[in-house]
């Protein structure tokens, strides 16, 4: 049925068009250039807009809306330095390959060019860092523009898209219409891989005698969590997953080697370093997991399979890649195995590992740790959670401890590691989940990039578990520092300078908590936990000079795994 | 190696920035562009002169496709093609070498464009080699200035099975 044509302006069409998109929340700030959208959005009430207190937090918001929910993120902001405030967030979300539109206000079509006051080229500006952008020349180019940013953004490998909005488009008026379909001659991605790599890849699961599933963040985008846990658990086979694909398979079960890469398990790693099949699966062979890529997995047969074809023989050569959403690639290699596969030896073998070197930390000195704040968050929560953490060592060991068993259960900045990321995004999530307790886990230096959205949280009541993790330092700077730059701590201390993190939290207005030793851990969580009215936030003072192990040092490969240091469990 | 890569781009606002910008990010390195329109107004070809191991090529062509401005992207060295190049060259002149240099421009069926009391304009066409032969042997009598396009190149028409037309055909 088609609809009637309708005269609007622009700033009706835009939120016609978001209507049509079915977005329920978008996260902005207004400013001169957007004041007709936001004159607009006053009588809309078929979505929330969320006001942050920074454009970086609207787009790690967004991120972490997307991240938790599957939807695509949306961000609304004004010209100028509104619009450069995104950047970061932009950057982050085309490392890890989020779904997001961010509509930034322009200056007029005329004075574009012309240094105009709050004027950035925006465009330029992202164009290394977005799926695509556009800057929108007409009202009559408005819906269509939108239409394909929604879906550019969501399809194929997902990712930011920036739509950029000149105050005299917004202003003007045309006949409305949405299109129903569009057509772009560049852009059709592939998701069905090819039959006969299909039938290979099963050929050669049939043949192999260690094969290992390496699992990226791109299974849980394409929701193929239930395909993958079919095909591994119907043929006992090993999977270890990267730090965005944690949660695609249960960290509880047995097959589950744990995180590999440089801060990955001893097990994970060994394993990819004696497997004789590797199954790369929505990973891209970054340079955290790979180390040094010519002895990574030096003798394995290497299958990869990916939506985007640029990830295939980018860093690692591989033998056999396949094309295609990796949810049906799944499917259809585990329909080409008839009967279940078993490779017993190899469990032994992988088994054996496990035992040998087990993730484990200094408990007994009666000292508060990272790991066990984390072990603690899991007992507390069963893993019914959704984590979201900032970059460093809290991060690695969040990673390490916290047995994530669902998909979209851990949300954190991999790729571009944003200090600040997750103040902002625990915020988005919160929005995206109603049925777990949302926990937003930091360090003491990334939680003062984007403090400022703790205001955005108590104004929303959202009832996000804020956790600092405050050893006074910014640990993972210092860890290399002491194992790479001679033990030369500079900058990195922060003892003299942190602020009263539950003086501050208490000023923004949240109840906040204060751990010092693993004995008040648990009753700190029990009375936390119960306050669902709003955020919390619990300070936990932890070792200031533990290190996070496992590790592979930068560039090298599994040999030079770095195991343990525990000061007196050697 | 060096290689020729012909892309078909919707013809957009910022769409050759979007390649540009690409090839810099992503550290490949380029020898030439050129870019105009084709027989489809709404799209442009560009073709694109850049080196690098097999391995780099492929992701320049894969990170190209990637473009959502991209519609085609074909790398003609694997192929039959034919490319071209135009130069223009301002050369000294003195009492004597007049005659030599309008001899070369002959040899490289080149045109004087311009002249002057000191200087000769030449203009030749041709394939990046030719080109460069020419600039060797000017480059001997003093070139004052000189401009080069881009490389822009077809692949050859494709030599289609038929008796009758073969005769034509391997004219080509």
């Amino acid at each position: 049925m088609k609809k009637a044509k309708r005269f609007m302006t622009g700033a009706e069409i835009f939120f016609e068009c978001l209507r049509y998109e079915k977005v329920k929340h978008i996260f902005g700030y207004p400013g001169g250039a957007v004041l007709k959208l936001y004159e607009q959005l006053y009588d809309v009430d078929f979505l929330e807009h969320i006001l942050v207190r920074h454009e970086q937090g609207a787009t790690h918001a967004a991120e972490g809306y997307a991240k938790a929910t599957g939807k695509v993120g949306v961000v609304l902001v004004t010209s100028g330095p509104g619009a450069t405030n995104t950047v970061t967030g932009i950057a982050d979300a085309y490392m890890d390959s989020v779904p997001l539109v961010v509509f930034t206000g322009q200056v007029a079509s005329h004075l574009i060019g012309n240094d105009a006051f709050q004027e950035a080229d925006i465009v330029g500006i992202t164009r290394p860092i977005t799926k695509h952008n556009f800057l929108v020349r007409d009202v009559k180019e408005l819906a269509i523009t939108i239409k394909q940013a929604f879906y550019i953004a969501s399809t194929g490998r997902p990712g930011p898209v920036l739509v950029d909005l000149p105050k005299d488009v917004i202003n003007s008026s045309c006949d409305f219409e949405y299109p129903e379909e569009i057509d772009l001659k560049g852009y059709k991605p592939v998701y069905f891989g090819h039959q006969n790599q299909i039938k290979k890849a099963a050929e050669m699961l049939k043949k192999a005698k260690k094969p290992l599933l390496y699992v990226g963040g791109g299974v849980i985008m394409s929701g193929g969590t239930n395909e993958l846990a079919i095909l591994a658990k119907e043929n006992n086979l090993p999977v270890t997953m990267t730090l965005q694909g944690l949660g695609s398979f249960s960290g509880i079960e047995d097959q589950s080697l744990g995180m590999l890469g440089m801060h990955g398990t001893y097990c994970a790693n060994m394993a990819v370093n004696n497997c004789d099949l590797l199954i790369a699966l929505g990973a891209r062979f970054d340079d955290r997991v790979t180390g040094n890529p010519d002895t990574f997995a030096k003798d394995a047969y290497k299958i990869h399979v990916d939506i985007d074809p640029t990830a295939i023989d980018k860093n690692v050569t591989v033998d056999l890649p396949i094309v295609g959403d990796v949810k049906h690639v799944l499917a259809e290699i585990a329909s080409e195995l008839s009967e279940p596969l078993k490779y017993d030896e190899w469990w032994d073998q992988i088994n054996s590992w496990k035992d040998e070197c087990p993730l484990l930390y200094e408990d007994n000195d009666g000292r508060l740790r990272t790991e066990f704040v984390i072990e603690s968050l899991f007992n507390k929560t069963k893993g019914n959670a959704v984590i979201v953490s900032d970059v460093g060592q809290h991060q690695m060991w969040t990673a390490q401890y916290f047995n994530f068993t669902n998909p979209r259960s851990f949300i954190t900045s991999g790729g571009l590691g944003t200090m600040g990321f997750s103040v902002p995004a625990s915020i988005g999530a919160s929005f995206g989940v109603k049925d777990k307790p949302v926990i937003s886990i930091n360090g003491d230096g990334g939680f003062q990039m984007n403090i400022q959205e703790l205001v955005t949280a108590v104004a929303y009541k959202l009832p996000i578990k804020f956790v600092v993790i405050n050893n006074s330092f910014l640990g993972m700077v210092r860890q290399w520092q002491e194992l790479f730059h001679l033990e030369k701590y500079s900058f990195t201390d922060l003892s003299a300078s942190n602020p009263d993190f539950v003086k501050v939290a208490e000023a923004f207005g949240l109840k906040a908590f204060l751990v010092e030793s693993p004995k008040e851990m648990k009753s700190t969580l029990d009375k936390a936990f119960e306050i669902n009215n709003g955020p919390v936030l619990i300070e936990c003072r932890v070792v200031q000079e533990d290190m996070v192990f496992p590790m592979i040092p930068p560039g090298a490969s599994v040999e030079s795994m770095i195991v343990k240091r525990l000061n007196s469990k050697q | 190696m060096k290689h020729i890569i012909s892309v078909l781009l919707e013809n957009r606002f910022g769409a050759f920035n979007r390649v540009a910008t690409m090839f810099s990010g992503k550290g490949f390195n380029i020898q030439s562009i050129s870019i105009g329109e084709t027989e489809m107004p709404e799209t442009s070809r560009m073709t694109l002169v850049t080196s690098g191991d097999d391995k780099i090529i492929e992701q320049v062509v894969k990170q190209l496709n990637r473009l959502i401005d991209t519609i085609k992207v074909v790398d003609l060295t694997q192929s039959s093609n034919i490319i071209r190049e135009m130069a223009l060259i301002t050369v000294f002149y003195q009492k004597g070498t007049r005659s030599e240099i309008t001899n070369i421009c002959n040899i490289f069926r080149g045109n004087i464009v311009d002249i002057n009391n000191k200087t000769l304009t030449l203009e030749i066409t041709g394939p990046p080699d030719k080109i460069d032969a020419a600039v060797n042997v000017l480059m001997g009598y003093g070139i004052k200035e000189m401009a080069r396009s881009g490389a822009v190149a077809l692949k050859r028409g494709e030599q289609i099975k038929d008796q009758r037309k073969e005769t034509t055909f391997t004219q080509l």
